[in-house]
């Protein structure tokens, strides 16, 4: 039935990586001129793992995520590669893709709100993924969107699977679609700042909901987000991104307690924490964030680096300082201490 | 001192309640949304409070209604003892020289036709439509090189600026009536943490600088941590815990404030990997139809029946700050 010789779990056994992400450039059309949103990143992500990519607005994180799914915008290109078990998404006829999405890789958006379609039922918008994508009757479909509301805590789902998504809280709303995207049970799920329009309350019990479903599914997740303290409790790796390129990527302890970039140090130091008593200082990192239509030449984090010296006006190349761990730095890190 | 005196701005017992249509198309009925529902504070001049609360609290209602763009539906805003509400325009108009707000979204905030010096001069314009060019224009640069802007930006346009210069410019804005009050609502809830550290410390060291009257509202508390002396905690229109903030970061006495503390995610894997416990469960309940007694119960695991009975009041318990739980000396918060 799949047309591409895709089997939803055989997948998996081929020994091929989960994804492949090679060269990949995302570059927009404007009016100012050519604007390259992501340039010429390269990451992978073992099946099971969490793998999160870390940015601020402008980085290119969103952009990567919505590339690998052929999501970009009608003035938006994507080049490079990207695998899934091989195969290169960015080739794929929207035939292909649409097989791929919702089946085998799952996304879920910042907005909860604006992701469901305000005129249909929670269960007619849930149902409609299996019985498109895996032919289940209406009455076996029920059955497993029911249980699958449950396991994402939505009380009574019985009654509450006939109501509108405006019936529901931004935290509901939530559950909701992440329930839509394990559905399928899909091997990857991309997750766009999947709480951050939320409340800090509901946001915790957001953050438990996906590392309890990740553990039960054993469901690979693409984290996308600005935030660290959401990084520290859901990822295995981490991927720091800034000016559309990749400036440091480690395990995530490595990320946290030994970073090796001055971007990854500082950016570390700007999140203001509650756990340090006593500590009433803001760390900023100084300047502004570069303008991706007039980058300056050389590595483009040097004019708010504390430690930038005159090898910085030539970019630095991605080298593994040591096992696992890339850095885009001249200096290794060691004098971050 | 008499009390009038000591404090700048006195909320008393402010209520806030919006009409709100519910029902079926021909069972249409009106219910109240209480936005605010008795919420009563003071501030000494020059002091920094802070307001935080998730959404749905009451305040952004709140801010509307200390700066008189929003009239209570009963209760008190005293502006140097004077009640704000009951001004007539021409006096209100007056005020408002001295109340200032700094809003969310810096780009939204500033209009996109006209240039960064002519939205900075415009209150000026509008106050001291007399005053001179070459006056105008210097205040103007003055400010800009106060809030970290290079004069010579000043015929630039909105569009060319990064979010935390608009914040800058926003910010020059409020400021350049020499306010004593300034009302910032989530200012940097937008930016990126990079820029947002950059911004909170301007407005702590203009506050020093200026000796401005400021209340930074937020969403989470470790935002205000660093520019607060003290914070407010709101829950469904009603003030939770009202304490310095030596107090509530290192001792929080409501249940509400020690789970929204808990719930901060830290930048720390380990930290994180080892919190086990559930902070909150459920949601916040509808405004439009709040829990009798205290708002919190529903989600509050030390709930009990006096709860759903009585409405807490907020008092003292040991300390400096006051708290509106009626077992706050019993219980004992998780750390």
């Amino acid at each position: 039935m799949r047309k591409f010789g895709y089997k939803t779990r055989s997948m998996a056994v081929t020994g091929k990586k989960l994804l492949e992400v090679e060269q990949l450039e995302v570059v927009f059309e404007t009016r100012d001129g050519e604007v390259k949103a992501v340039n010429k990143l390269d990451f992978s992500m073992q099946s099971g793992e969490t793998l999160a990519i870390v940015g601020e607005s402008g980085s290119g994180k969103s952009q990567t995520a919505l590339a690998i799914m052929k999501l970009l915008a009608a003035n938006g290109e994507a080049r490079g590669a990207a695998r899934f078990y091989g195969r290169n998404l960015l080739e794929m006829t929207a035939t292909e893709i649409n097989e791929v999405r919702g089946e085998h890789i799952a996304m879920i958006f910042q907005d909860p709100t604006s992701s469901l379609n305000p005129y249909m039922t929670i269960e007619e918008q849930m149902l409609e993924v299996l019985m498109r994508h895996r032919k289940m009757s209406r009455k076996d479909a029920r059955l497993r969107v029911l249980e699958m509301l449950t396991q994402v805590d939505i009380p009574d789902p019985q009654r509450r699977i006939r109501q509108y998504p405006h019936e529901y809280s931004g935290g509901m709303q939530q559950r909701v679609l992440i329930a839509m995207g394990l559905l399928c049970q899909p091997e990857l799920l991309i997750a766009d700042e999947p709480t951050t329009a939320l409340d800090v309350t509901v946001q915790d019990q957001i953050k438990r909901l996906m590392r309890e479903l990740k553990e039960k599914f054993n469901t690979s997740i693409l984290l996308i987000t600005h935030d660290l303290g959401v990084v520290a409790g859901l990822a295995d790796k981490v991927l720091v991104m800034y000016a559309g390129q990749l400036v440091e990527s480690a395990p995530v302890d490595e990320i946290f307690y030994r970073p090796r970039h001055p971007y990854t140090a500082a950016l570390l130091k700007a999140v203001p924490r509650l756990d340090q008593v006593g500590d009433y200082d803001m760390h900023p990192i100084p300047g502004n964030p570069p303008n991706l239509l007039n980058l300056p030449k050389g590595c483009p984090f040097r004019n708010r680096c504390e430690m930038a010296f005159d090898a910085c006006k030539q970019m630095p190349q991605v080298r593994e300082v040591v096992p696992g761990h890339r850095l885009r730095c001249f200096l290794d890190g060691d004098a971050l201490k | 001192m008499s009390d009038a005196g000591k404090f700048i701005l006195r909320v008393q017992d402010l209520q806030v309640y919006y009409p709100v249509e519910t029902g079926t198309l021909f069972k249409r009925q009106t219910t109240m949304l209480k936005a605010l529902n008795g919420v009563s504070f003071e501030m000494a001049p020059g002091e920094s409070l802070g307001i935080v609360g998730e959404s749905g609290c009451g305040k952004s209602t709140l801010a509307r209604a200390i700066l008189g763009l929003q009239q209570p539906t009963s209760g008190r805003v005293l502006w140097q003892s004077e009640p704000l509400h009951e001004m007539d325009a021409t006096t209100l108009r007056e005020k408002r020289k001295e109340l200032q707000i700094i809003f969310q979204d810096p780009t939204a905030s500033l209009n996109p036709r006209l240039k960064i010096g002519e939205i900075i001069a415009e209150p000026l314009h509008n106050f001291y439509p007399r005053m001179d060019k070459l006056q105008v224009e210097e205040r103007v640069k003055g400010m800009m090189q106060l809030v970290g802007l290079l004069p010579n930006m000043l015929n630039r346009y909105p569009h060319e600026f990064s979010g935390g210069q608009c914040q800058r410019v926003g910010i020059a804005r409020a400021l350049i009536l020499n306010p004593k009050l300034v009302v910032c609502d989530e200012p940097v809830s937008s930016l990126d943490v990079s820029i947002q550290a950059q911004i909170v410390n301007l407005l702590k060291n203009l506050q020093k600088k200026l000796s401005l009257s400021l209340i930074f509202i937020a969403h989470d508390l470790s935002v205000v941590k660093s520019i607060s002396e003290r914070v407010m905690v709101m829950y469904l229109g009603k003030v939770m815990e009202l304490a310095p903030r030596e107090e509530i970061y290192t001792r929080p006495r409501h249940p509400y404030t020690s789970d929204l503390m808990r719930a901060v995610p830290i930048p720390d894997p380990e930290v994180e990997r080892n919190k086990m416990d559930i902070v909150t469960y459920g949601d916040t309940p509808s405004p439009m139809n709040p829990p009798s007694g205290c708002p919190f119960r529903t989600r509050c695991p030390w709930a009990r029946k006096r709860c759903a009975e009585d409405v807490p009041i907020l008092r003292r318990v040991g300390g400096e700050g006051k708290v509106a739980c009626h077992y706050a000396d019993e219980i004992e918060l998780p750390e």
